[in-house]
């Protein structure tokens, strides 16, 4: 009788049924001669596996992004090793690392390094604070606290484009906001965004300004974790307020501010349009020039496209300093 | 029962008290003055940019900029008319690119975190790893070579040119259809993770119970998983649409150039009012409202889903 079934559904499949009957009988299948399974050769048995039978979900997608992603950081190895520049064809004849030794001898590069690093500290440390902050302050039974959040996060909505205009604004010498308010206390007119001094400050500003709500978005999500009843405890135990959040809630805190810094760190490394924006082109105010900027100039401004890749490739690794102690902790706890 | 009533007054008692407290403390007072003042300061450069976008150049002269133009004659329209005529075909472009990848990245996206959360076998961890790491590379990693297929091995403008002879196809929709394809495949990865964090806390059991009755691994997820994601394509959807809409490294490498008929909206923006004599504020904040027009409204109308977007 079974027998019989199998051919009737080898029948009706030769006969040309959608694939998506076809996988519903061959899995009906499975489960019906159980225990016969053993007659069934390897082969059909691979096929009938979940690495099998989930592939046609996952590996059409995973094609796409791994050839865009990963299939393209090596070509853009292959290319950091080539001498392309200019028009036409890379030649991929010639392989070596002269770009790398010509970074070493780029003081364009150290300096694009040193602002990079500040940029990445500054701009994280201040973001964590304000955000952590913000997120406090929002916990506390607030009426209207989800007005505020949406206002809080409105610029992380916005493009860099959109926001630099503004911040270009903001920043102007004769008629911008911030010289105005400091005209007050008798200070400045500064050229935020001119002086070599003062213009990474000023962009690290304006990006905290849209990424701190981020970083509250993060950390409210974490303090509506933690259980109500650990909040009484401190409060029983007769902490003050400053001390319980310090000594019980802060350290609880830890997962969402590692997950947070990746977020910041590597938008720090990558981030170029708000730069792009403010400046009208690949080339920032000297002192606001970093790796992100400095790599798409050298590439799509000088046309020296080895160069701007070996840029990249650096870039890539020093993300990938961050990204794999971040997924190995993840994959250790389970939150993968 | 007595016992757990009398909790509950108590605490009853207790947030009534509290609340009677609240309204007077002084801290109370400072607290809800800290928060408006900093929706001030969240709020002030958008503010500012609205209101310079309609003063005319004696309106910019003579009022705080953020204040707005208090004479009825320093009042103008005509930046954003100018603004408008100069966006309106980036607009259409961003929208033809956004909408599209925007549905494909979610598509895949979830089939993807399907395949690799509910469905369970060995090794998916190390595939799984490379998505999420996809989620972090920098563009920068990839923008040259990305360059490179585009303009030297597919030529899409060429490969398809049979197309543009018919109606309603232009020769710029091959830069836009690079831009779909381009935005899809990097937006795959944090869309697989946005998906993967619900159908982790899916009941497994539904599943399983399914499997069981026979189910194929298409039909559970047709007809368990795809209902129950709606409310997640909808975070999605919001997402996505704003992060694909805000892009520029993209659209400056592939498109190219602000003259170009494919450019979007962020690419012609980041051009717009450039001249000798200085920078055309209040051009340029009529143009930076209309560019953020569609993002603005669904970050207004969706705030939560985006909320919920951002914190996973």
């Amino acid at each position: 009788m079974k027998r019989f079934l199998l051919l009737l559904r080898s029948i009706r499949r030769t006969q040309g049924e959608g694939p998506e009957s076809e996988r519903t009988s061959g899995e009906r299948r499975v489960m019906t001669d159980g225990g016969t399974s053993e007659k069934r050769s390897t082969f059909q048995r691979w096929l009938d596996s979940d690495i099998v039978q989930s592939a046609p979900f996952w590996l059409p997608p995973f094609l796409l992004m791994g050839f865009f992603v990963y299939a393209a950081i090596g070509w853009n190895f292959l290319l950091s090793l080539t001498e392309y520049s200019g028009f036409g064809d890379p030649d991929y004849s010639n392989l070596g690392l002269q770009n790398y030794w010509a970074m070493l001898d780029d003081p364009g590069m150290w300096a694009a390094t040193r602002n990079t690093f500040v940029l990445l500290v500054g701009f994280t440390v201040v973001c964590l604070i304000v955000g952590l902050l913000l997120a406090l302050l929002l916990d506390r039974e607030i009426r209207f606290s989800r007005s505020f959040r949406t206002i809080y996060l409105l610029p992380f909505a916005l493009s860099f484009i959109v926001t630099a205009q503004f911040w270009r604004w903001m920043y102007n010498v004769n008629n911008g906001i911030i010289n105005q308010f400091i005209g007050v206390f008798g200070l400045g007119p500064y050229s935020w965004l001119g002086s070599p001094k003062l213009v990474l400050g000023a962009v690290i500003f304006a990006l905290v300004w849209q990424f701190s709500g981020y970083t509250m978005i993060i950390y409210l999500a974490a303090l509506r974790s933690i259980p109500n009843d650990q909040y009484e405890a401190a409060r029983a135990d007769g902490a003050s307020t400053v001390r319980m959040y310090w000594r019980v809630i802060i350290p609880q805190l830890r997962p969402a501010m590692v997950s947070a810094t990746v977020t910041l760190v590597l938008f720090a490394l990558k981030a170029f349009d708000f730069l792009y924006a403010t400046f009208d082109g690949y080339r920032p105010r000297r002192g606001a020039d970093i790796l992100a900027t400095k790599m798409v100039r050298e590439s799509f401004g000088r046309s020296e496209w080895a160069y701007g890749s070996s840029i990249a490739l650096m870039l890539f690794v020093l993300s990938l300093g961050v990204i794999t102690p971040y997924l190995y902790n993840q994959y250790k706890r389970g939150n993968l | 029962m007595s016992e757990k009533s009398v909790t509950t007054e108590e605490a009853a008692e207790q947030t009534a008290m509290k609340r009677v407290t609240d309204g007077i403390t002084l801290g109370r007072v400072g607290l809800y003055a800290t928060l408006i003042g900093l929706v001030g300061f969240y709020l002030l450069p958008i503010e500012s940019g609205l209101v310079t976008s309609i003063k005319t150049p004696t309106g910019l002269d003579n009022t705080f900029p953020f204040l707005p133009p208090l004479d009825a004659g320093w009042i103008t329209f005509e930046k954003w008319q100018v603004a408008f005529d100069y966006l309106a075909p980036g607009m259409v472009n961003s929208m033809l690119f956004t909408i599209p990848s925007t549905i494909l990245c979610a598509i895949l996206g979830s089939m993807a975190a399907y395949g690799l959360t509910l469905v369970d076998w060995r090794g998916q961890i190390a595939v799984l790893a490379l998505f999420i790491a996809g989620i972090f590379v920098p563009y920068q990693a990839v923008i040259v070579p990305l360059f490179q297929f585009w303009s030297q091995y597919m030529q899409l403008g060429a490969r398809l040119s049979f197309l543009w002879g018919l109606p309603l196809l232009e020769p710029h929709y091959a830069t836009i259809l690079e831009l779909i394809i381009t935005h899809t495949a990097y937006g795959i990865p944090i869309v697989t993770l946005l998906f993967r964090s619900q159908y982790k806390t899916m009941s497994n059991e539904m599943i399983e119970a399914a499997r069981l009755d026979g189910a194929s691994v298409w039909r559970v997820y047709r007809r368990i998983v795809l209902p129950l994601s709606i409310p997640m394509f909808a975070v999605v959807f919001i997402f996505q649409f704003t992060q694909i809409w805000n892009e520029f490294l993209f659209s400056l490498t592939i498109i190219g150039s602000t003259n170009d008929p494919a450019a979007s909206a962020t690419l012609i923006l980041s051009g717009l009012g450039q001249s000798l004599e200085g920078t055309d504020y209040p051009l340029r904040m009529a143009g930076a409202f209309i560019t953020a027009l569609p993002t603005l409204l669904v970050y207004v109308l969706f705030a939560d889903k985006f909320a919920e977007g951002v914190q996973t």
